[in-house]
């Protein structure tokens, strides 16, 4: 059983972008990078290798691999909290997650072909995904504009009892722009829409109770979504070389849902070469969000809704996330173009503003102090271009 | 196929008709393009790390999306 | 959509002929002179090759191709040197450190001249990287190449010998 995110679409989505870069009027560079991620908080750790390796096949041809891992080891909370989440749970859980990608891009002048799958299974969550896209370079191979189109078909399981389908359908457009030697504009708009089975098996929302037979003065149901989901985002990002060697990099991306989700992303960064093989990098990314309209911490009591949902990934927070990261171009043998070995260090801090840290057990219902999750990323991967 | 999508279609649709319109002198020259080339500026250095940080913060909020990166670079060929 | 179509292509168009243009480089005319310092410390100016067949070829340390290419356009220096053709490697990049940084572990035989302000490059219109353009022993343009991808260097071969015969 698992407290672990639900919402498949998104690994597919992060594989895409991982197998399908390129500009358009070249192929992507022949590499393997083997990275080990890392991630501690609330409750949970998550680690695991993503593998891939990309090679030309002649000059119009590159296919990629990538091979993704996650074991994930969850502490919870005995009576209704799985690490804060409430679902039904034994005190530790161990899962593993595995994910095969492979894509391929075909280059036609000025033009890239991209197409691809992606295979994610663990025990109660099995997730396939196909994607194709397309993008061109025009006017003076200043502007790239892209187009794409992912289809997802996932299959939701109760421990091993099939409790439904997921399917999912996204379309990209996305414009980029060189406006200058030292400055580089990015667009990008997505739609997504799921249709399905959209929650998790076993999360469970919380409803005041006077039964004296509850021992904290909430009583617990399973949660219920919609069957549709559709949702819009836009962002832009913009890259400027800074005289000398380094460059800013700053973006905003703004989202909004059929579930009354509103979402505001800003990220900033800064890059920077030292010394003649090494590259030091820091970001800061800014994110908050109002909750779905189906949601709350605590309903005022039972079945008070056609939908309700507990979940805090559709709860109202604000999160703040610093990272640096630092990369060593080491010495290469003959058979290798370049080669580095690369550390990242990312700090999150989520503080939600209407779910409640069901951990403080003696406060009464609603009165627990909100939550806040603290987690620390971190990654090591080496990279080698032949 | 919803509005929406049927939108996106077109502004791809628009996007590649205005290619065909008529040359625009670059502003930037193919010999000019030195730091555009560079990794710093790149849409996407290290794509394992990049897609591995979007999937941590998509698995953990309500948004998804919009995250690509693709375009700039050399310009070669 | 042919609402927003039309009336952008009109900018467009009436964009591009505001934008200031220099006459295309046209096979058949006469290559535009020019004398740029060279990796040996000397100038070396294009009519001092009159009377060889001249290939001029734009490179960058930055870009890909360039870096492919440079070894094969080596090999075809050493093979027709002595049949009078003259290899001219011309690096576009305002800031020559990565260049001779690149050379040094990749050295060729034929000269470097360094293009620091982008004169030659503009004169020659130099579309996109890299680009190779063939000179016949009258010094007028032969044939221009845009880009490289493997097997382009038979075509060079190609044009080469059949300027050879001339």
């Amino acid at each position: 059983m698992s407290a672990a995110p639900r919402h498949l679409s998104r690994f597919a989505a992060a594989a895409l972008a991982l197998l399908g870069t390129a500009s358009a009027g070249v192929l992507p560079d022949d590499r393997a990078d083997l990275l080990i991620h890392s991630y501690k908080g609330g409750g949970i750790e998550i680690e695991g290798p993503s593998v891939l390796v990309r090679k030309k096949f002649g000059d119009h041809v590159s296919v990629a691999y990538n091979y993704y891992e996650d074991q994930i080891t969850g502490h919870v909370d005995t009576y209704s909290g799985a690490s804060v989440d409430v679902t039904s749970g034994a005190s530790t859980y161990k899962e593993e997650r595995k994910q095969h990608s492979l894509s391929v891009d075909l280059l036609q002048g000025k033009t890239t072909w991209s197409t691809g799958y992606i295979d994610s299974n663990e025990p109660d969550y099995k997730s396939k995904t196909a994607f194709a896209t397309v993008s061109e370079d025009m006017f003076g191979d200043l502007t790239t504009v892209s187009f794409g189109v992912v289809r997802g078909w996932d299959k939701v399981y109760d421990k091993t009892t099939f409790k439904g389908d997921a399917d999912r359908r996204n379309w990209q457009l996305g414009l980029s722009q060189i406006l200058s030697r030292n400055l580089l504009l990015g667009l990008n708009f997505e739609t997504s829409e799921s249709e399905g089975f959209l929650n998790n098996p076993y999360r469970l929302v919380r409803f005041l109770s006077n039964d004296p037979t509850l021992a904290r003065g909430y009583g617990t149901q399973p949660e219920a979504y919609p069957h549709t989901r559709t949702g819009n985002a836009g962002s832009a990002q913009l890259k400027y070389h800074l005289p000398g060697r380094g460059a800013l990099d700053s973006s905003y991306r703004y989202f909004s849902d059929t579930w009354g989700i509103r979402a505001h992303t800003v990220q900033l960064g800064v890059a920077q070469p030292i010394f003649h093989n090494w590259l030091l990098d820091g970001h800061l990314r800014f994110y908050r969000q109002t909750h779905a309209n189906f949601y709350s911490d605590l309903f005022p009591y039972a079945d008070a809704q056609n939908f309700m949902a507990r979940d805090r990934e559709l709860a109202t927070f604000k999160s703040l996330t610093i990272g640096a990261g630092a990369s060593w171009q080491l010495p290469h043998p003959r058979f290798l173009q370049k080669n580095s070995v690369n550390v990242r260090l990312d700090r999150l801090r989520i503080n939600y503003q209407d779910y409640r840290d069901l951990r403080f057990t003696t406060v009464g219902a609603g009165n627990e102090p909100l939550f806040t999750l603290d987690a620390t990323v971190f990654q090591v991967f080496y990279s080698a271009w032949y | 196929m919803t509005k929406r999508s049927g939108l996106l279609l077109l502004a791809a649709a628009g996007a590649v008709a205005l290619s065909a319109c008529s040359p625009i002198e670059p502003w930037v020259k193919p010999y000019e393009r030195e730091h555009l080339a560079e990794a710093v500026m790149s849409f996407s250095r290290d794509p394992v790390s990049t897609s591995y940080i979007d999937h941590v913060f998509e698995s953990r909020e309500g948004a998804r999306g919009a995250t690509g990166g693709v375009g700039g670079g050399c310009g070669c060929n | 959509m042919k609402r927003i179509v039309l009336p952008l292509c009109f900018l467009v168009m009436s964009a591009a002929t505001l934008a200031a243009s220099v006459d295309p480089l046209r096979t058949g005319a006469s290559a535009p002179t020019f004398a740029l310092q060279s990796n040996s410390g000397k100038p070396v100016a294009l009519a001092d090759l009159k009377g060889q067949i001249v290939l001029v070829n734009f490179w960058a340390s930055w870009c890909g191709p360039c870096r492919k290419e440079m070894p094969i356009l080596e090999q075809l220096n050493r093979q027709y040197r002595a049949k009078g053709v003259t290899l001219v490697g011309v690096n576009v990049e305002p800031d020559t450190a990565a260049a001779v940084d690149w050379l040094k572990a990749t050295p060729v035989s034929f000269p470097i001249l360094f293009d620091v302000d982008s004169k030659v490059s503009k004169l020659y219109q130099v579309e996109g990287m890299p680009n190779t353009v063939i000179l016949d022993r009258t010094g007028k343009v032969r044939y221009i190449h845009r880009g490289y991808s493997a097997g382009a260097e038979n075509e060079y071969l190609d044009q080469i010998r059949a300027l050879i015969r001339e």
